[in-house]
Formats: structure tokens, sequence, C-alpha cells
């Protein structure tokens, strides 16, 4: 029994370690350093900073508007996208090429989309061919809202495409049979049984999109100021890292609020 | 006679890759009795249930419900439910919730759903069950909702993918009562499919009995039992010694080198036939009062009889039930009368096996 127990502890060992190493401590760290000044005073200041000046409170508001617009814009076009292809004769390759992107470099994708966006780049030539006068599409909001979206769907997709080929067919017979339309199948069955999948697309969606800072640089043209991009200048630019971990404790507080929100747990429902 | 509510005319169903699943089905299905299709699984037995429901097209044939042809009509709009085999409860409603599911779609007001749901949950006596979950009701349970949940729009139809398979010996029996009881309590047409003969005996008013997308035998059970039309359907419905024998004359069988009366006529003169004898219908005796002589090889208690595993000097295996046990390895004498016998002739068509049947019966 002792030798088992030991020997099952073998195998923990590893992901204790990792646990330890890249998850507890840094978040560890994270929360220490949100009470230190930039001049490595212990203080509450960098959280009063936070709450009290609009600048940090509006930047938040923006943060979570723009996070809120890619996680619907995903789930607008994930879900009638995942219900096609579920029900396609070659699911599998169809799902293959829309995780596909995911495998290039979030940079090289950027920059595919500078070309793509920019003032002579492929979509504006098109435009022009059709007689459209030239846009600048580059540094708005909506072409950083889109591409986000882009570099989000696939993640958004599959978990939402695992829950509804989980789905037996026979409930949707079930629901047929008893005569439901099409449309109730899919608002009374479909949807409220692929929750689960449209949930942990959230999550895995809607925190990352709090912090996107290289696509709010390049996209984004820098006018877009995220709760990522203001991280980014405390640590690299201006290194207040006080400051840049106090913002960090709140992605990671908002990213639990946001778990609260999603948990997939069933409530007991009275009729 | 009562009248017609679903018929299958000249039904086949053939899929892309070339395999054919149903073979020139055609039958009738008269209202409020219980029809039985029953067969192995693969036998199509399935696929006419589906497409009866609108899951499935045909590829030629028509469908009919209540006189109109319905092959182009989706399952939604068609007046009949079904029983699913896995029941296919919604795991994200209640049970209240997923017997009103039907009603709700239709709009229905709210007083009359819940009076409807009280009303099939009654039927199948979990009334007290409406605010359960599903994931909290044993199989069992399940089972009845699902019932509950396919009578609450009054179909005229009610259609049952082996919906038995899943529950225990005994309670599989507990339900058979039950749902006999609960179709003449609606008054509804009933077609259950099942691979289980035992079920199909008990319950039905009319079997069906398929083998590779073809209907082999319509009858009732008792002479399905009595008179299979062929080596199958004798071998799939209950048990049998099957031998094969010579037809002399009319009323006469020659098997294993003896000459038998018996109660079977109209085949040609020593016509190559089939000699089916029900393990219940041979009687032990000794050797010498025996119209045949076989020794038994091993013996299994059954609970409320032994069954015989025996052979004849030829090395034929003869399968006896009796109530009392004999000895291993002895030789025994086996009787039966003219009417324990039952003589199918090789591939004959079940119109000509009844018109046959009829020419000399009564």
């Amino acid at each position: 029994m002792a030798m088992k127990k030991s020997f099952k502890g073998l195998f923990y060992t590893p992901y204790i370690l990792w646990l330890a190493m890249f998850v507890i401590a840094p978040v560890a760290l994270i929360i220490y350093y949100s009470f230190f000044d930039i001049h490595h005073q212990f203080t509450f200041s960098n959280y009063r900073v936070f709450f009290e000046s609009g600048t940090y409170l509006t930047m938040t508001a923006n943060s979570v508007l723009y996070a809120f617009l890619i996680t619907v814009i995903s789930i607008l076009i994930s879900y009638p996208m995942a219900l096609v292809i579920s029900r396609l004769k070659h699911r599998d390759l169809w799902i293959l090429l829309v995780i596909l992107p995911t495998w290039i470099n979030l940079l090289l994708k950027a920059y595919a989309f500078i070309g793509l966006l920019s003032r002579d780049g492929l979509v504006n030539n098109l435009f022009e061919f059709f007689g459209i006068p030239a846009q600048q599409m580059l540094f708005t909001d909506a072409s950083f809202i889109l591409v986000a979206a882009y570099i989000q769907i696939p993640f958004m997709i599959l978990p939402i495409y695992n829950s509804m080929t989980d789905i037996s067919d026979s409930y949707i017979r079930a629901s047929s049979d008893l005569g439901a339309t099409k449309w109730q199948t899919l608002t009374k069955i479909i949807i409220p049984m692929t929750m689960p999948g449209i949930k942990s697309g959230i999550q895995i969606v809607f925190i990352p999109s709090l912090s996107l800072f290289m696509l709010s640089r390049l996209i984004g043209g820098n006018k877009i100021i995220t709760l990522g991009t203001a991280v980014e200048e405390h640590f690299l630019t201006t290194m207040n890292w006080g400051m840049g971990s106090t913002i960090g404790v709140v992605l990671i507080i908002s990213m639990v609020v946001v778990m609260l929100f999603t948990n997939t747990k069933r409530k007991g429902r009275r009729s | 006679m009562s009248k017609t509510i679903v018929e299958l005319k000249d039904v086949y169903k053939t899929y892309d890759d070339g395999f054919t699943a149903l073979k020139d089905i055609s039958f009738k299905l008269n209202q409020g009795e219980f029809y039985t299709l029953l067969g192995p699984s693969g036998c199509g037995k399935t696929t006419i249930l589906q497409s009866i429901a609108g899951f499935t097209e045909v590829t030629s044939g028509e469908v009919l419900f209540d006189g109109k042809r319905i092959n182009d009509i989706p399952a939604n709009k068609r007046q009949l439910n079904t029983v699913f085999q896995d029941y296919a409860l919604f795991p994200n409603m209640n049970v209240f919730e997923n017997v009103a599911f039907g009603l709700v779609v239709h709009d229905i007001k709210k007083d009359e759903v819940e009076q409807r749901v009280h009303d099939a949950l009654k039927m199948v006596q979990l009334e007290k069950y409406a605010n359960r979950e599903i994931s909290e009701l044993s199989g069992g349970q399940q089972q009845r909702i699902a019932i509950a949940r396919a009578i609450v729009n009054r179909p005229k139809v009610l259609l049952l993918d082996e919906p038995l398979s899943a529950l225990d010996a005994k309670l599989r029996k507990d339900m058979q009562y039950e749902l006999r009881e609960l179709q003449q309590q609606l008054g509804i047409t009933f077609l259950f499919v099942t691979h289980d003969q035992e079920e199909a005996l008990a319950m039905s008013d009319e079997i069906f009995v398929m083998n590779k997308g073809e209907i082999l035998q319509k009858g009732d059970p008792v002479d399905i039992y009595d008179e299979p039309i062929n080596h199958f359907v004798a071998d799939f419905i209950g048990e049998s010694n099957i031998i094969p024998g010579k037809m002399v004359a009319d009323f006469q069988v020659a098997f294993l080198g003896h000459q038998f009366e018996c109660s079977d006529a109209g085949m040609r003169p020593n016509e190559p036939v089939e000699v089916v004898i029900r393990p219940e219908d041979l009687v032990i005796t000794t050797p010498e009062k025996g119209k045949l002589q076989v020794k038994v090889d091993t013996q299994l208690f059954r609970g409320d009889y032994y069954e015989i595993l025996a052979y004849d000097e030829q090395g034929n295996e003869w399968l006896i039930h009796s109530t009392n046990a004999t000895k291993d390895n002895s030789i025994v004498g086996l009787t039966f009368g003219p009417n324990d016998m039952h003589i199918m002739r090789y591939n004959e068509s079940e119109a000509k096996f009844n018109s046959r049947l009829e020419s000399y019966e009564d």
C-alpha cells in the first residue's frame, strides 16, 4: 500500500511542480508586486489609482466592451458554422480546416491582415475594381474587432462543435417526432444542449480578448488601449511593475468572475 | 372489420451503397390493434418504423396514413409518435417539461398542457414525478416517461422501437403487461419493434416476422408459432426440432426411416419437406412405446421444466421439454401426435402457404 502510494506520487510530481512554478508562483508574484509602488515601497496606492482615476476604469470598460463584442461576433459566426459542419459528411476534415489557421503564428497572421487591409492592400484593390473608393480600414475599431474575432473563431467553434457531435440523433428525431419545427428544435433542444460548449467557448475567448495587446497595436494602430496594452506599457515602458501587476490582478479576478458566470453546473429547475 | 390507419404499399429502401434494407414491403395496420415487427437485428424492422415516422425516405412505394400518402410529409407533421430505444428524454428538461414538449411546440394553452401532462403521467403511474430531473429516474421510470411523452399528443398510432430492450428481465415482463393494457385503454394502434420473440408472442394481435428486409410471415401469435412458413420462422420463433423429410401423400410424412400420420396436405407426392416438432410437444416414454428412440445427452434444469438434449441414431439433435428429469446417457422413446408435427415446404411464398392451409383446414 505504502509502495503504491509513493508510486502514485511519482506521477503527480511533474504536474504539482509545473503548477507551483508556472501557475501558483506567478500569480502570487503578481499579487505581491501589485502592493509595491515604483519606488519599491509597500502601498495600496496602485489599487486606489486604478479605481479612482477615470483612465483605468475607462480602459477596463473599453477592454470589456471590445472583448464582449469579439466574443459575441465569434459566437454568431461559430455557432451556425459548427452546426453546419457537424452535419457534413466529411466533418472531421472540415473541422481540421477550421483549426488549421491556429497553427500559424499570431504575429504572422496580424501582418497578413495589415497586407490585406492597408490603403493599397488587396481589399481596397478589390473595392476600386468595383468602383468603390478606397477605405481606411487598418487602425479602425471595426478592423481590430473583426481580426480579433477571426483569430478567436477556431477556439469558439471547437467546444461548440464537440458539444454538438455529442448530441445523439435520437434527440433531434424525438423533437421532430413530437411536432417541433426545425427552428423549435434548434432553440429548445440543440442550443440548450450545446450550452456547455458555448460556455467553454466564452471562457476560452473572452479573457484572452481582454488583453490582446499585439493586435490592438498592429491592427488597432495603438488607438485602442485595452488592459493588455496597459500591462505591456507598465512593464516594458514606464517600468511601473506595481501598476502593471495591479491590472494583472484585475484581469485574474475578472477571469474568475467569468468562470463563475459560465459555470456549467445545472441548477435544479422547477416548473 | 376496423379501419386501416397505416398502409405500406410495395415499399423498397435502398441505400447509396447499394444495400437493400427493405424489399417489397406491403401491409395494413388497423385502428386499435397491437402489431409487432419481429426479426433479428439488421432485418429492416427499424427502417420500417422510421419510414412510417418520417425519419427516413423510402426509395419507392407508398406510405399511407389515414388513406393519405405521407411519403413527403416531414416527421413533425405526421400524427403519430415514437417511443425510442434509448428513450431520448431531453436531459435539459425535467419530467414535466419533457412530457409537455409535444404540447408546448403546438402552442397549447398552459392550463390544458398541465392537465394533459398530468393525465399522461397518471397513465404511466408516475404523476408524482413531474418535478424530477431525468437523471434522477431509474431505467424503468425513464421508459414510462418516454411513453407518457409520446401519448400526450394523442396520436392515432404509437411506434415503439425496442423500448424494453434496456430493462432487466423482471421489469420487462411487467412492462409487457402494462404496454398491452395501455394500448387497450388508449384504443390506438401500436407498432412495436422487437427481436425478442417472447415479447412479440405475449403482446401482439398480429406479428410480422422479418428477415433480410422482407416480411416472411404475417399472422396472429398462435398461427405463427404453430404454423411457421419456413425454417427461419420456425427456428426464430420459439425452439424447435427441424428434420428433413418427405411428403409421401396428403397427411402422410416420412422421416428418419419411418412413416407418420400428420395433419398437413397440399404438397406434391414425394416432395422433400421439413418437419417441425416443438420441444414441448415431445413426450418421453419407454423405448418400446416410442415412435423414435433417442439417447439422452445433457439435461438443463430451467425452473419450470427440464431442457433435455438427445441424439437419434442418425445423429440428429433433439430438444425436449419435460417436467420430469430423465437419466443421462439412457435410451428413451419419444412420442408425438399428428397435430404436433408441422410440415414446411421449401421456398413457399406466404400467399401460396396461406391458400394451401385454407384448402384443407376446417
